[in-house]
């Protein structure tokens, strides 16, 4: 197992340099010169100078490449042209606002689907299930943005019984600490309990509608996958036996058919986290949610490269990361598969 | 499994067709596929016959329903002659919807077939070649999809800049990974079958062993795969332009841009949201089924 988790790691590295070069193409091979798309058609003759320098954009390509790969090696990715501030911090600083934005989504959407999943595969081929398959079909085929849309506008604007947008009710005063407001809530110096009882629980309210936008593709197919699963294992001959030997359905439902049904859906969750992440780029437009997300969008407007270039490299990390502990997941779950 | 015997008998008189013919009889007895096609032919005849159901011009501003109060501006809610209404410059928004299935329908249809084209390189070059060739390209494909989606495509974007042929490039440069793996995979599985070893035995040339015999037994999972990219494209292009990242042209009638312009007006305006809305999700759904059913019908041994 240490082997496999070794060669993985090892294999990771060809991708992730891959990567830095790609992404150092993205700032260096701009169409036109990078200082001026930077700064703007309307830049000084001088302003344009400093930034080439602050660029390195003199030195030669292969040059510039080892300076960029050594600063991430240092941890260094680059600072914002914006308000100057490292990029690394600044990710960091707004990166548990999008955690907790994809833990609500994923808790949504495992607990919802994989009950859903269960219940048409028991209904297989009659009416609950072709209404579930429907289900699925919308959740896959809606946008995003779409859906959060529509929940703002259903929940927040005509029933109002929710908050339409943004992390916690301003007027409360939150202290970020950790930036989770759902933690922060009880972290907050001075509060009696019941005042954070009340913010935790508006921390909550605020997350519901951007949980459920972002949570509805992984809702689908997580949905799909259990369907699948566990009508796939229920026609297993051990579970026609562990039947025939007059075990309660409930038994053969835990012990026989889930154990074996959970393989492919814990693949799948883990399969989703990437299409969150990117997903959540979105929803916190829609729901001004001051995530990463949120930030990459506006670092595009202001066109502030080092900042798009850096995030997307951080994610793409992240992203191997959690393949890379799902692989491994899978393997412990399953006894019979044994990587060499 | 008795049910299955008994229908496979009853078929079996009946004179194959081929792959195509049998796949294509399957295809229209599955209910879900025939729903796709009518939402595809819905989404592509509003994009073709554009001019002939739009009622306006897309670009042209119109003038305030007759009981707005003076110097009042848009958006106005839907009326007689303008069906879903007007948005926040006057425009209606019924014809816009009708252009935006054009750009829809053109940077989807457009992205997927650039993305199926490199993709397929990639993929028939690996597949085809092996060893080092192999090798090298899947760590590009690899390196493309460590990436998350439409990630990739905002970052394509915002390096080439604003604009439709961008958009296009940069959701088929997302696309195209998936594609290059499917192929390879598929050439790689066929590389070892038997037709192909006998094909190779009696002197068919490589060049020749590819074309005829490789390649078109795997297109199949190609298919179905670009049908499905097709929703997914629709989508990506649409959250693209929602992004701000859409056409630069602001008169473009693009269905995403069209919903970021709205978002200010949630409370006053929902159908500026409803309506493009909506057409993003039939499109979608329309290729999301037809994709579906012919998976089951070009893979007879998925039938339930």
């Amino acid at each position: 197992m240490t082997k496999y988790i070794v060669r993985r790691l090892l294999g990771a590295i060809p991708v992730l340099f891959g990567l830095s070069i790609v992404l150092f193409a993205f700032i260096h091979l701009i169409p036109g010169d990078p200082a001026t798309a930077i700064l703007g058609q309307h830049a000084t003759a001088q302003r344009i100078a400093e930034m080439r320098e602050y660029l390195g954009l003199d030195d030669p390509l292969p040059v510039q490449y080892v300076d960029y790969l050594a600063g991430l090696l240092q941890g260094d990715f680059g600072r914002s042209f914006i308000n100057n501030q490292p990029v690394l911090g600044e990710f960091l600083r707004r990166f548990p606002a999008t955690v907790e934005l994809t833990i609500a989504a994923m808790i949504f959407a495992v607990g919802v689907g994989i009950p859903l999943g269960r219940f048409a595969a028991r209904y297989a081929q009659r009416w609950p299930d072709g209404a579930v398959t429907v289900l699925s079909l919308l959740g896959i085929s809606i946008p995003v943005f779409v859906l959060g849309l529509t929940l703002q506008y259903i929940f927040a604007v005509q029933l109002k019984v929710l908050p339409a947008s943004s992390r916690i009710d301003a007027r409360l005063q939150l202290d970020l600490q950790t930036n989770f407001v759902l933690i922060d809530a009880w972290l907050h110096a001075g509060w009696t309990f019941d005042e954070k009882v009340d913010a935790f629980v508006d921390g909550v309210r605020h997350l519901v509608l951007p949980a459920i936008a972002l949570g509805s593709i992984p809702l689908a197919i997580i949905t799909r996958i259990t369907r699948a699963s566990v009508i796939e294992v229920a026609n297993e001959d051990y579970v026609r036996t562990a039947r025939a030997k007059g075990l309660t359905e409930r038994r053969i439902d835990g012990r026989h058919i889930m154990r074996n049904a959970w393989l492919p859906v814990v693949t799948v969750i883990g399969l989703q986290v990437g299409g969150l992440l990117a997903g959540a780029v979105i929803t916190e437009t829609v729901f001004a949610w001051n995530g990463v997300g949120r930030w990459i969008v506006d670092a595009i407007g202001n066109r502030d490269y080092f900042v798009v270039q850096s995030t997307i490299l951080i994610f793409a990390l992240i992203f191997l990361m959690v393949n890379l502990i799902v692989d491994i997941a899978y393997a412990f779950l399953n006894p019979r598969i044994r990587y060499a | 499994m008795a049910s299955g015997t008994v229908a496979v008998v009853r078929v079996a008189p009946r004179a194959s067709r081929g792959l195509w013919g049998d796949a294509w009889r399957r295809l229209l007895r599955n209910r879900p596929a025939l729903l796709g096609f009518v939402f595809i032919g819905v989404f592509v005849g509003t994009a073709v016959f554009a001019p002939l159901l739009a009622p306006h011009d897309p670009g042209a501003l119109y003038p305030p329903p007759p009981d707005a109060s003076s110097g009042a501006t848009g958006p106005y809610p839907p009326r007689p002659e303008h069906l879903m209404g007007q948005d926040l410059q006057g425009r209606d928004e019924f014809t816009r919807v009708v252009y935006g299935a054009r750009i829809s329908l053109l940077v989807g249809l457009g992205s997927v077939i650039f993305g199926v084209i490199i993709g397929g390189f990639v993929g028939a070059i690996a597949g085809a070649a092996g060893g080092r060739a192999d090798n090298v390209l899947m760590r590009v494909v690899d390196v493309l999809l460590a990436i998350p989606g439409i990630l990739l495509a905002i970052g394509i974007v915002a390096w080439l800049d604003r604009g439709l042929p961008q958009i296009t490039i940069a959701v088929a440069v997302t696309n195209a990974p998936i594609f290059a793996r499917l192929l390879r995979g598929g050439l790689l599985a066929i590389r070892e079958s038997d037709y192909v070893l006998a094909a190779r035995s009696v002197g068919v040339p490589t060049r020749r062993l590819l074309l005829r015999h490789m390649l078109p037994n795997s297109l199949t999972p190609i298919i179905v795969a670009a049908t499905l990219a097709l929703a997914t494209a629709i989508i990506d292009v649409a959250g693209l332009g929602f992004l701000g990242l859409g056409p630069p042209d602001p008169r473009t009638p693009e269905w995403g841009t069209m919903l970021t312009d709205s978002t200010k007006f949630l409370r006053a305006a929902p159908y500026l949201i409803f309506f493009p809305g909506l057409a993003i999700v039939i499109s979608a759904v329309g290729f999301n089924l037809l994709g579906d059913g012919l998976r089951e019908s070009l893979d007879p041994r998925l039938k339930k």
